[in-house]
């Protein structure tokens, strides 16, 4: 019988062994050794570390958040490598080292769907260069001519001999030796890259030894909850700290800014005081601030004359011209991106140093977010990223290191913060809402001879990055509609910037996840109107566009594009680049008779030039899938004088299994200079493929989200 | 004090017993495979056994535990060889992974229950959310260790 209270275990887990005392090395993934800090091997570089068993350590700049960098990653440098993948474990890369050696890691942040597109390159080439090491080393211990030698599957040999040794052998030696000049592998000669490969954190995470953030247990530690103002922009005037200072195992209460963190031996003993606690706010006017005033105030400003984005021949003049001309608006939400573990940051604040665990996005934004906190230069702060439950966007901001770190300054002692789940879906960045309004003139013979659009959307970047919003427009609120790829020779596109007091941030495919649903919905309302069907529609205007016209022949085929469906039962398609990759699909929907909604089937054809692992690649598809259709159906924050009203799981719902679709993803690689792109893409055709359906059998167009509030009955 | 039996282990602990589950496994025996998802018994993240019934620890007082056998995914194999971990494994299920060690306890319930589960069974009883959607790989994998454990 062990008798174990919370004290005790304090005092005892310094010492305790085993998997779940995460002391100070970052948490390291693969089979090898999962949790072991990578030690006695030599390190080639930066990137790379090699044990004398054999055992190869690759750095991961990019946080694994559930889209395989840590797997697709290691794949890049272990064929350049010539490792045995086996071999292979991965573990973070040190975002301090970066700081303090010039960028070694070169861009930490991950978003964007970048980071295979963005870091391939070099990673290849640390591979190559470790390789060559490699070789070197082993043609020196054998006195014999590199040129000689060559590298395959863990070891290196010499051709005229046949010797052989392992890179586990050479590696201290190759650590020393310098080579010049290597080059990296053509993509014909890639044999791991290309490979369905599984992943190497799946084995941590059927068991629970996976660290995220929260599992983050330091010798001494202690627990915060926060209570923030119910409205984002309020302050905090007062609280009562007397009231709950005797509530078992509370410890003490930290003012900020825009909360009270309440400190104590357990998180549940740490939240059961802060609910408790008696607060009082300063709210201000946003107390009075309503989600459908605000949407009307969006739909307003669409008639007002906004920012040129594109202008190319006579919209207007030839919308007058027009035989026929058809107009809609189309408005969304807010969203959050409601990441399955809550946000929550650990830090241990020490003499001249700040160490803080957490899962984030961006390990380098979070350290400078730390180090402003603290006041102590960046080099003196440790940023440990562990795995991420959930990113979507929402951990690339720093929001709650920076509040952990205050916390954590205050109390002396390390400190583990947690937002609950409802404090988490209040705390802003969310993804934009938006109105965006669009209007198509045909000549007398239907063809499509004048568009224009305007759209009016929360900023993102007005926010962080002020100068990038150029000319009175936000590049990321209009991704997708100033790139339309429609064919037509009148053009005219706008944008207007329409910020409230919430926050707006990156939201999983961020423009396109509000674009891609207006837009492509829209194309089927000119299909329409044309009296065209909406596939042979987007293939007369793409005709300029040979990679979306193959990828549209491919979802046509695949997905039985025109096959009779039954009464209730309808396909709908769409098409959209994201971030540069190509993903289009059809969704098969059925009304019931009673007006329930089932969303049967979704096939996608996806182009992203070329594929690291087509494994996680379907899988991000997949997941893309599913968190589309869940803000397609549900998605909707709603605000009532101020406060999100949507706060937790009950009211803000989530695509279960029983109502997931049969998913089924191709791809139609065009191959080029483009690679991967694959975690976003996914999402942003599922609105408007699905809506597309639901008009065929309703006979109603859905010009809002989310779809659940719309009454369904078959036309 | 509470008595508590998780994972063939007794414990003793000096805990309020109104304390749910969840955060006594978490923070005051630091078994941090079972996750805080919501706290509202909507999500599932927090699922463990109390004498093979899945049960939600965030809703689930300590006391009521304690004369129960508990199971944790920390205790459903020593070395993932559970047949449903095999086949979490083989079909490379876990995206981001927060929700799974929820799924995995629901599905091997499920299988104790229901040892060849239909689609709509699984759709009845696999009720805990995945943010990254990986319900059709975590369905695929519910087949195939109702087959392996057939097997066997
Ligand atoms: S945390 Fe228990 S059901 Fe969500
Ligand atoms: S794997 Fe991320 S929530 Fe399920």
């Amino acid at each position: 019988m062990t008798r174990v209270t919370r004290r005790r275990f304090i005092q005892s887990s310094a010492t305790a062994a085993g998997g779940l005392m995460l002391a100070f090395h970052v948490p390291a993934f693969g089979k090898a050794k999962p949790f072991d800090a990578a030690t006695g091997g030599s390190e080639i570089n930066a990137w790379i570390l090699i044990d004398p068993d054999d055992t190869i350590t690759i750095r991961v700049a990019q946080s694994e958040m559930g889209e395989g960098v840590m797997t697709s990653l290691p794949m890049i440098v272990a064929d350049e490598l010539e490792a045995d993948f086996k071999n292979v474990r991965a573990e973070y890369a040190d975002a301090n080292r970066s700081v303090r050696e010039g960028g070694v890691y070169n861009r930490m942040l991950t978003g964007g769907s970048s980071a295979v597109r963005h870091s391939r390159p070099y990673l290849q080439q640390a591979g190559a260069e470790a390789r060559e090491r490699l070789v070197k080393a082993a043609a020196e211990r054998w006195n014999v001519a590199p040129a000689e030698c060559y590298a395959d599957y863990g070891k290196v040999y010499h051709r005229p001999t046949r010797r052989s040794i392992n890179y586990g052998a050479v590696a201290a030696d190759a650590a020393k030796v310098s080579v010049a000049g290597v080059k990296i592998k053509s993509p014909r000669d890639f044999d791991l890259i290309g490979l369905p490969t599984p992943r190497l954190d799946v084995p941590e995470k059927v068991d629970g030894s996976a660290v995220f953030g929260m599992d983050v247990r330091l010798p001494g530690m202690v627990y915060a909850a926060v209570v923030h103002c119910p409205v984002l922009s309020g302050t905090l005037r007062g609280f009562r700290f007397n009231a709950v200072r005797d509530k078992p195992g509370v410890i003490a209460a930290v003012r900020l800014e825009r909360g009270v963190a309440i400190v104590a031996e357990t998180f549940w003993q740490a939240k059961t005081a802060a609910e408790a606690l008696p607060i009082e706010w300063d709210i201000g006017e946003d107390g009075r601030a309503f989600s459908d005033s605000m949407q009307r105030d969006f739909v307003a400003a669409l008639d007002k004359e906004g920012a040129l984005v594109d202008n190319q021949g006579k919209a207007a003049e030839t919308m007058d011209l027009a035989d026929k001309v058809i107009e809609s608006q189309y408005v969304v939400p807010y969203l959050s991106h409601a990441c399955m573990e809550p946000l929550n940051c650990t830090v241990q604040v020490s003499p001249g140093r700040i160490d803080v665990w957490a899962g984030v996005q961006d390990p380098l934004s979070a350290l400078k977010a730390a180090a402003e906190t603290a006041g102590v230069a960046p080099e003196n702060v440790y940023v440990h990223n562990c795995f991420l439950g959930g990113g979507f966007g929402r951990r690339s901001h720093p929001d709650y290191v920076r509040e952990a770190v205050q916390v954590a300054m205050e109390v002396g002692q390390p400190v583990q913060m947690i937002w609950t789940r409802e404090e988490d879906s209040r705390q802003g960045q969310y993804r934009p809402m938006a109105a965006i309004r669009f209007k198509a003139g045909f000549d007398i013979s239907k063809n499509l001879i004048a568009y224009t659009n305007h759209s009016v959307t929360h900023s993102i970047l007005s926010g962080i990055n002020p100068d990038a919003v150029k000319n009175g427009v936000d590049p990321t609120s209009v991704e997708g509609l100033s790139n339309m790829p429609y064919r037509v020779a009148n053009k005219r596109i706008t944008h207007t910037i329409k910020n409230t007091y919430l926050s707006a941030w990156f939201w999983r495919s961020v423009g396109s996840s509000q674009n891609a649903f207006a837009l492509e919905c829209f194309v089927d309302e000119m299909a329409t109107a044309a009296g065209m069907d909406p596939l042979h529609f987007r293939k007369r205007y793409l005709a300029d566009r040979p990679e979306m016209l193959n990828v549209l022949d491919q979802l046509a085929q695949k997905s039985g594009w025109g096959k009779r469906m039954a009464y209730g039962s309808a396909q709908g398609m769409a098409i959209h680049e994201c971030f540069g990759t190509i993903c289009a699909q059809v969704a098969e929907v059925t009304v019931t008779e009673k007006g329930g909604l089932t969303v049967d089937r979704i096939v996608s054809v996806v182009d992203c030039g070329n594929l690291v692992n087509p494994m996680t690649a379907e899988e991000q598809i997949e997941s893309g899938i599913v968190f589309g259709l869940t803000a397609a159906l549900y998605g909707k924050l709603t605000i009532e004088n101020g406060r999100v009203l949507e706060t937790n799981f009950d009211t803000y719902r989530m695509l279960t299994m029983a109502e997931t679709p049969v998913i089924e993803t191709h791809f139609a690689l065009s191959g080029g200079d483009k690679w991967g792109g694959i975690g976003e893409p996914g999402t942003p055709p599922v609105a408007p493929a699905v809506c597309n359906a639901l008009y065929r059998i309703t006979g109603r167009r859905i010009r809002s989200l989310p779809i659940k509030d719309y009454y369904l009955s078959r036309a | 004090m509470i008595r508590l039996r998780i994972n063939g282990q007794d414990h003793e602990l000096d805990v309020d017993p109104a304390t749910p589950l969840l955060w006594v496994l978490r923070d005051n025996l630091n078994l941090t495979g079972t996750k805080y998802g919501c706290g509202i018994g909507q999500c599932g993240a927090c699922t463990v056994h109390l004498n093979g019934q899945p049960v939600r620890a965030c809703s689930t007082p300590v006391s009521q535990a304690s004369s129960f056998e508990v199971v944790t995914i920390e205790g459903l194999s020593k070395d993932r060889s559970h047949p449903v971990q095999q086949a979490w494994i083989a079909e490379d299920v876990p995206q981001c992974g927060y929700c799974q060690s929820g799924q995995i306890m629901a599905a091997v319930s499920l299988l104790k229950r229901n040892a060849r589960p239909s689609d709509a069974d699984i759709d009845a009883a696999m009720t805990n959310i995945c943010r990254c959607g990986t319900y059709t790989r975590i369905r695929a994998a519910i087949h195939k260790a109702a087959a392996m454990m057939g097997d066997a």
